[in-house]
């Protein structure tokens, strides 16, 4: 009996390790050494990678970027995702078939809907223009301009994964019980006393897991912006993972790359650690 | 009904909201039937009235010579890898979940809810940090630009999203069902397979949806390990993009490739409808 045990577990748990312990773990041996296209192999030169990462601009710039632009673009599909699961919570006509469609850009492929996008945000012969032309506003330059370009990731951003913030969302209203729904319009709650007294408060573990979910997959943004815009103009929309791509895979300073990415990796578990905590804070405080 | 203006506002929001998600489909669509000049002399949506429509984007799609372009291998070689690794992440997935629901591990300081953090912790790795030693551990096992160096990959990604899923479903099955299927002589395999898992079906589906989404529309992996020989949907697309290849021939390229997918959609509302999904999101 007791070897059933460890039948159940150690596939899975044994696949998972090789899969991803050993290309971590020699990420970090990769990372101490020089390989590049001059030295394809391993060989060790210290800390080097790091020094030289100290002093990179440009990863701290593609870090500060990926910030803003996640921490803009998942709070957006936060207020986005809510608004829509209450529209689509109750009594209203088509209901079934408004969640379907609410749903439908999260199971599209991101890097195909950005091809599409791009088409749309074509300066010349896309739509967005045109309609703006036609009620007589200038044309944007929804691309070629370093702050457009930033805006224009971050709409595709918005169209694809609000969805996933909807869906979560409305999942969570679904399963909410009736009563205290129901007590407070006894009371004569009105529907915005209700919402921040009854349905918010009862939202916030759900909201919580969403928001958490939503920063740890935007924390990785890199498809949108390899097809939309290629990092460009200039630097202008480059994240953190683009930028470790052009060193690692385009320029093939597998070392030094692999330096970025671990610090990379780092970075990333210790800032969301920090904001898994300061949400679940702020958020279930507010609701005692 | 008596008129509400906070009712016609929330039409109206959902209307705006609705008009957004259909757009990209929308200009593609229409964009699909368009020749030449329905797309350089500016944008156009109206086929007849503002541009002769042709079939000539949908026609290249099935013969692959001339301007056309074969998306009919790279289709096949999704399909392939998203369902093998799907298939085999929940085999995997499924199994290391019911032993982290039923049975107490222990080695050293770590226990079970570290092993089920570890799967779970897997999300947060970044694409980039993996492709790495990923692009020189398949190099090693000569399996660059193959589809089982793919599924390999892919299970790494997609297992986790299972035991995720999984776990919580089989923590709401009660253990007596397993000791009732012991005692009546089934052996602890037999009772997983024979007993519990029907009773997990719900889950079993939302785990490989999660496993069918994931896996079809990553574009990150199957673009750095395979280059020629293998080549998937969107790797094929992207490939369209940055060369000379005119609108209507990307745009039916797209649509075909995104099709199979938003036919998920309407499985996730009826789970959503339900309450399925609710116990898989705790």
């Amino acid at each position: 009996m007791r070897g059933y045990k460890y039948l159940f577990l150690l596939p899975g748990l044994l696949v998972l390790v090789s899969i991803i312990l050993f290309p971590l773990l020699f990420t970090i041996r990769v990372s101490l050494s020089g390989w590049d296209v001059n030295q394809p192999g391993l060989n060790w030169i210290g800390g080097e990678n790091y020094a030289r990462m100290l002093s990179d601009n440009r990863f701290w710039e593609a870090l500060a970027r990926l910030d803003v632009m996640a921490i803009g673009t998942v709070l957006l599909q936060y207020v986005l995702g809510f608004a829509l699961a209450l529209l689509v919570w109750r009594d209203i006509r088509c209901k079934r078939f408004f969640r379907v469609l609410f749903l439908v850009p999260m199971m599209t492929t991101p890097v195909i809907m950005t091809v599409i996008w791009r088409t749309i945000f074509s300066e010349s012969l896309g739509p967005v223009n045109d309609v703006l032309n036609r009620i007589d506003l200038p044309s944007v330059p929804w691309i070629t301009d370093g702050a457009m370009a930033f805006i224009s990731v971050m709409i595709v951003e918005v169209w694809q994964w609000t969805p996933f913030m909807f869906l979560l969302l409305l999942a969570g209203l679904l399963s909410l019980p009736r009563e205290p729904f129901l007590a407070a319009a006894i009371d004569g709650a009105g529907p915005i006393r209700t919402f921040f007294r009854v349905t918010f408060p009862a939202m916030a573990p759900i909201s919580i897991s969403a928001l958490i979910i939503r920063f740890i997959e935007a924390s990785k943004i890199l498809d949108t912006v390899y097809v939309l815009t290629s990092g460009g103009p200039g630097t202008a929309t480059e994240t953190s993972s683009y930028y470790i791509y052009i060193r690692g895979l385009r320029d093939f300073q597998i070392g030094y790359a692999s330096a970025l990415s671990f610090t990379y990796l780092v970075i990333m578990i210790v800032t969301l650690t920090i904001v898994a905590k300061l949400l679940a804070r702020v958020l279930l405080v507010r609701s005692t | 009904m008596k008129a509400n203006p906070f009712l016609a506002a929330r039409y109206a929001a959902i209307l705006l909201w609705s008009s957004f998600v259909v757009a990209p489909f929308a200009w593609a669509l229409t964009t699909s039937f368009k020749s030449d000049s329905g797309v350089t002399s500016g944008a156009t949506y109206i086929p007849w009235l503002q541009y002769q429509p042709s079939l000539r984007g949908w026609k290249e799609l099935l013969h692959s010579g001339g301007a056309g372009i074969d998306v009919g291998w790279p289709f096949l070689d999704s399909a392939i890898v998203t369902l093998g690794a799907s298939a085999l992440s929940l085999v995997l997935g499924t199994f290391a979940a019911y032993g982290l629901s039923r049975f107490t591990y222990r080695a050293g300081f770590i226990k079970n809810s570290d092993i089920i953090f570890f799967f779970i912790s897997q999300r947060i790795m970044p694409p980039i940090v993996l492709a790495i030693p990923f692009f020189l551990m398949l190099r090693a096992l000569r399996l660059l630009d193959t589809i089982p160096g793919l599924i390999l990959v892919y299970i790494a990604l997609l297992m986790p999203i299972v035991v995720w899923v999984m776990v919580d479903f089989f923590n709401t099955v009660p253990r007596q069902i397993d000791e009732m299927a012991i005692l009546d002589g089934c052996t602890p395999l037999q009772a997983f397979v024979r007993v519990i898992l029907p009773n997990t079906m719900p889950g079993i589906v939302v785990a490989g949806m999660f496993c069918i989404i994931f896996g079809w529309n990553d574009f990150f992996f199957a673009f750095t390990l395979t280059f020629t020989k293998t080549q998937l949907l969107p790797v094929a697309i992207v490939a369209l993009n940055s060369s000379v290849t005119p609108w209507w021939t990307l745009s039916a390229s797209s649509l075909l490739a995104v099709a199979p997918l938003v036919a998920v959609a309407f499985l996730v509302e009826r789970l959503l409808s339900r309450g399925t999904l609710a116990g898989a999101f705790r």
